[in-house]
């Protein structure tokens, strides 16, 4: 008998220090993302650390690269005292913002959700490193599997996703100091869901769309697209769709007349950023870092100067700046942002292009 | 449902888990219903072909103990009043309905291999030999080849032949039958069990031991290892030296033939091991089917260590029998009248040697490829037996040789190379690329290929060659160890917590260093295709 209970307890000791174990190595191999390795990488995991902050958000951006490039929270924060986070992440898919959504709303209520529709163009799961980019940051939750199980590619499984270390197992050749000392800390580059970008390249020669055998959204895009709707509708949340002002990838007459015609029908408010660059005064020789995919630093800040003003005026959106708690953590936010602002330039001054931001050197 | 799949692994959770839960007298119910659910992921179609042959299987094996008892009823009714004569004509008569009763299960079972594995086999070379004559073409069929259906035939087909002997009585469970057809584990690259020794622990109850199960699972992180960390790893290296045959010439084929015997031997042994270790966990004896075959010291020897369970079942079902069959007997005869005693013993034994391994080789798979490869290894054998007088000459002038190390050394490399000669000829499309393969090995070797990098590009980088040979070390560190009794078992004395270490150790090396997950190709076991 005492020998069966020492192995009992044997056991149990070695189940839990190989768990230990198991949970470290995947610390271990997880991707490290942050300054100069991929900074979308930690885009959704940031959400986390600041759901709960103070007074919650007011507005919620939910899409890919044309909202978390686009769109500075801190210009709403400084200029209209609205509070804003991005989940925003790499070619998010449509059911991964409906899922995100899902899950955001788990934590806060905010007034306004603003859905950037270029997405809609995808119809089926697209790129395993991308999915990995948008969910391996989820916390475990319903929301997060049915995300997985929705967005896998046939090479994908979701006790991967559970279980990461079964992706990662194979960085083992090529681990770094880095995947040592960040093991237990994030390198964030985002404020509140926003990446930075402070260098320019004007656009030039952006090609138009070429023309496709079918304008027609996939009938999975309009069921999560409804299903967005009606989950706003649900929690008393006002829906915004937009389409960001990026001139590539080519947004479609087509694409464009579907989703108006949906937002009528569905009394949604529908902003078309493309047809409204004049009015914001989007500069793209000026304004973008990319040649016109993605607004740059000033860019995003004209956008978000104009869509506050926007969201104050026609929803209604309070001023908050007076409310001290949430004034002094953004006060905080706003440091980081405009010291980072700061560093970008000095970094552009002093090598030509931002070095530790994940830009590429100029040929 | 491929031992590699999660879902495998939580299939084998939830069966151990009822297997232990239920009633120890539904317990082979509860696998019966377990190796049908696993056998079905492998599609509808396929479990049709199983279950033709569990129940031909069965009914054939009842009719044919059906006979026999009769038959003996019989005798003891007549024991007194019937004449020898009488006994006898009786005896034969039963014996020709045993007979036919065997007959179609056996011509079922292997027609309807026969006609899913080799109609496009030889249909082509039909077409071929037409195509020379400018003749019409028939269409393949391509029939899909139901997984395992090689190994499932064999074992039943042993089982009614057993039956038919009347090595034991038939198994009069259609369900009973059924499982032991089906049992999950070995279903789908066996080994090829025979029902005398697999029924008892398979149809008996059992009660947990977790000392056994303990066991079980050891080796099947055992397997996993030698699947997942080096077989997998190789494999990519085997499709590229094969897939490219003119391009890898010379040093690159001899290092095809070492890296495919490792990765065969660590798939292969690989699977067994996972099948023998999941069979062990639910309490059932799986018949083992390799004895370190890589040190054996000459090619008779690997033979009887190299999947043991095909070469009894050749020789038991084929060899032997063919041997003593009348037109053997009456070879021998005539070869005696003819050509004297010597040629006589041998035409009768090369003929069914050769006969033997030309099914082997067929069984493998249905091409020319594979036909050659066996009628080699029956050459190999033949050509070592005779040179036997001579070996014992030899060691009769050299009596200090035989017993050193080197010298066994050097015949197991020898054994080595020879059987991986002959074994490449699984890897490459046909057998005149295989021939001109081999033979550029002397006449365009360039060893500069081992350390210019050219390894690099064979797809495994520096770090999967570091992995793959240090897993071969450890396989070939646990063959050593395990001369006179298996490693687990030797382990199974030492501490407890030395134990945890070293297969904690094990299960995190296939986690981190196995060839899984997204920018692996899936392997399958090799052994599943024949």
């Amino acid at each position: 008998m005492h020998t069966r209970k020492k192995a009992v307890l044997t056991g149990i000791a070695a189940l839990l220090i190989l768990a230990v174990l198991l949970l470290l190595l995947q610390e271990l191999f997880r991707p490290k993302y942050g300054y100069g390795n991929i900074p979308e990488g930690t885009l959704i995991a940031d959400y986390y650390d600041e759901a709960g902050e103070a007074g919650g958000h007011d507005v919620i951006f939910i899409g890919d690269c044309e909202v978390y490039e686009n769109f500075s929270p801190i210009t709403l924060w400084e200029e209209y005292g609205i509070t804003s986070y991005i989940r925003g992440s790499a070619q998010q898919l449509i059911w991964q913002s409906y899922y995100l959504l899902e899950d955001t709303l788990r934590y806060e209520k905010p007034d306004v959700v603003v859905f950037n529709v270029l997405s809609m163009q995808y119809g089926t799961p697209q790129s395993e490193a991308y999915n990995r980019l948008n969910l391996d940051g989820m916390r475990l939750s319903v929301s997060k599997i049915k995300a997985v199980l929705a967005s896998m590619t046939e090479e994908e499984s979701l006790v991967s996703y559970l279980f990461p270390l079964l992706r990662y197992h194979d960085r083992w050749s090529e681990l770094t100091v880095r995947d040592f000392t960040g093991m237990f800390e994030t390198q964030s580059l985002s404020h509140n869901g926003f990446l930075m970008r402070a260098d320019v390249k004007a656009a030039e020669n952006v090609p138009t769309g070429r023309p496709l055998p079918s304008y027609a959204f996939a009938d999975t895009c309009w069921e999560y697209l409804e299903a967005m709707r009606a989950l706003c509708e649900r929690e008393g949340v006002e829906l915004i769709l937009i389409k960001a002002p990026s001139l590539y990838p080519y947004w479609y007459e087509q694409w464009d007349e579907q989703i108006q015609a949906y937002a009528e029908e569905k009394g949604l408010r529908y902003l078309n950023f493309l047809e409204m660059t004049d009015t914001i005064g989007i500069d793209f020789s000026t304004d973008t870092y990319d040649g016109g995919l993605h607004l740059n630093l000033s860019g995003a800040e004209k956008l978000s100067d104009w869509f506050g003003a926007y969201l104050a005026e026609e929803l209604g959106l309070s001023d908050r700046r007076g409310e001290s708690d949430t004034a002094a953590v953004w006060a905080e936010k706003a440091a980081r942002y405009h010291a980072m602002e700061a560093d970008q330039l000095r970094e552009l001054e002093e090598y030509g292009y931002l070095k530790s931001y994940g830009a590429k050197a100029p040929q | 449902m491929s031992f590699t799949s999660g879902i495998f692994l939580l299939f084998l959770a939830v069966l151990l888990l009822l297997y232990y839960l239920v009633p120890g007298r539904h317990q082979w119910k509860l696998l019966l219903a377990g190796s049908y659910v696993f056998y079905a992921f492998a599609g509808w179609s396929a479990v049709c072909y199983l279950l033709a042959t569990t129940l031909t299987t069965w009914l054939a094996a009842v009719r044919v103990g059906k006979k026999y008892e009769d038959q003996e009823r019989w005798l003891s009714e007549h024991k007194a009043s019937a004449t020898r004569d009488e006994r006898k004509a009786h005896k034969a008569a039963v014996k020709a309905s045993a007979r036919r009763w065997m007959l179609f299960g056996i011509l079922f079972n292997f027609g309807l291999l026969a006609v899913v594995k080799y109609t496009d086999f030889v249909l082509g070379n039909v077409n071929g030999l037409l195509g020379l004559f400018s003749g019409p073409q028939a269409p393949l069929p391509h029939f899909l080849l139901p997984m395992g259906i090689s190994f499932y035939i064999f074992q039943s087909m042993g089982y009614l032949l057993d039956v038919y002997r009347a090595k034991y009585p038939p198994e009069k469970s259609l369900g009973k039958t059924a499982l032991f057809v089906s049992f999950f584990p070995q279903l789908i690259q066996g080994p090829i069990s025979r029902f005398d020794a697999l029924a008892p622990s398979l149809l008996s109850p059992h009660k947990w031991d977790g000392g056994a199960v303990a066991l079980g699972l050891q080796r099947v992180l055992w397997g996993y290892f030698k699947k997942m960390v080096v077989a997998d790893r190789l494999m990519a290296v085997v499709n590229t030296l094969s897939g490219s045959p003119e391009e890898y010439q010379g040093l690159y084929v001899l290092l095809l033939m070492v890296i495919y015997a490792a990765t065969l031997y660590a798939d292969f042994t690989g699977g067994i091991d996972i099948t023998i270790g999941v069979a062990q966990t639910l309490g059932v004896e799986v018949a083992e089917n390799f004895q370190r075959p890589f040190f054996s010291k000459n090619t008779a020897e690997y033979w009887r260590r190299w999947h043991i369970t095909m070469g009894t079942w050749f020789r038991d079902y084929i060899f032997y029998p063919a041997s003593v069959s009348k037109p053997m007997m009456k070879l021998t005869q005539w070869c005696r009248a003819k050509y004297g005693l010597g040629l006589a013993k041998r035409a009768s034994v090369y003929l069914v040697t050769m006969l033997t391994w030309f099914v082997t080789g067929i069984w493998h798979g249905a091409s020319w490829n594979f036909v050659v490869w066996g009628l080699l290894n029956g050459v190999i054998i033949l050509v070592s037996q005779e040179l036997t007088p001579l070996y014992k000459r030899f060691h009769e002038r050299f009596p200090a040789l035989q017993p050193t190390f080197g010298y066994r050394l050097f015949q197991v490399g020898r054994t080595f190379l020879l059987m991986s000669a002959v074994r490449v000829l699984d890897c490459y499309r046909d057998v005149p690329v295989t021939f001109r393969a081999v033979g550029s090995i002397f006449t365009d070797f360039d060893p500069s290929i081992l350390w210019n990098g050219s390894l690099l590009t064979l797809g495994a980088s520096g770090s999967d060659w570091a992995v793959a040979l240090c897993g071969i070390a450890i396989m070939i560190a646990v063959s050593l160890l395990s001369r006179a009794e298996s490693l687990r078992a030797q382990l199974s004395r030492r501490s407890l917590a030395l134990r945890w270490v070293l297969f904690g150790a094990l299960f995190l090396a296939i986690v981190i260093f196995g060839a899984y997950g997204v920018g692996y190709d899936a392997n399958q076991f090799i052994y599943n295709q024949f």
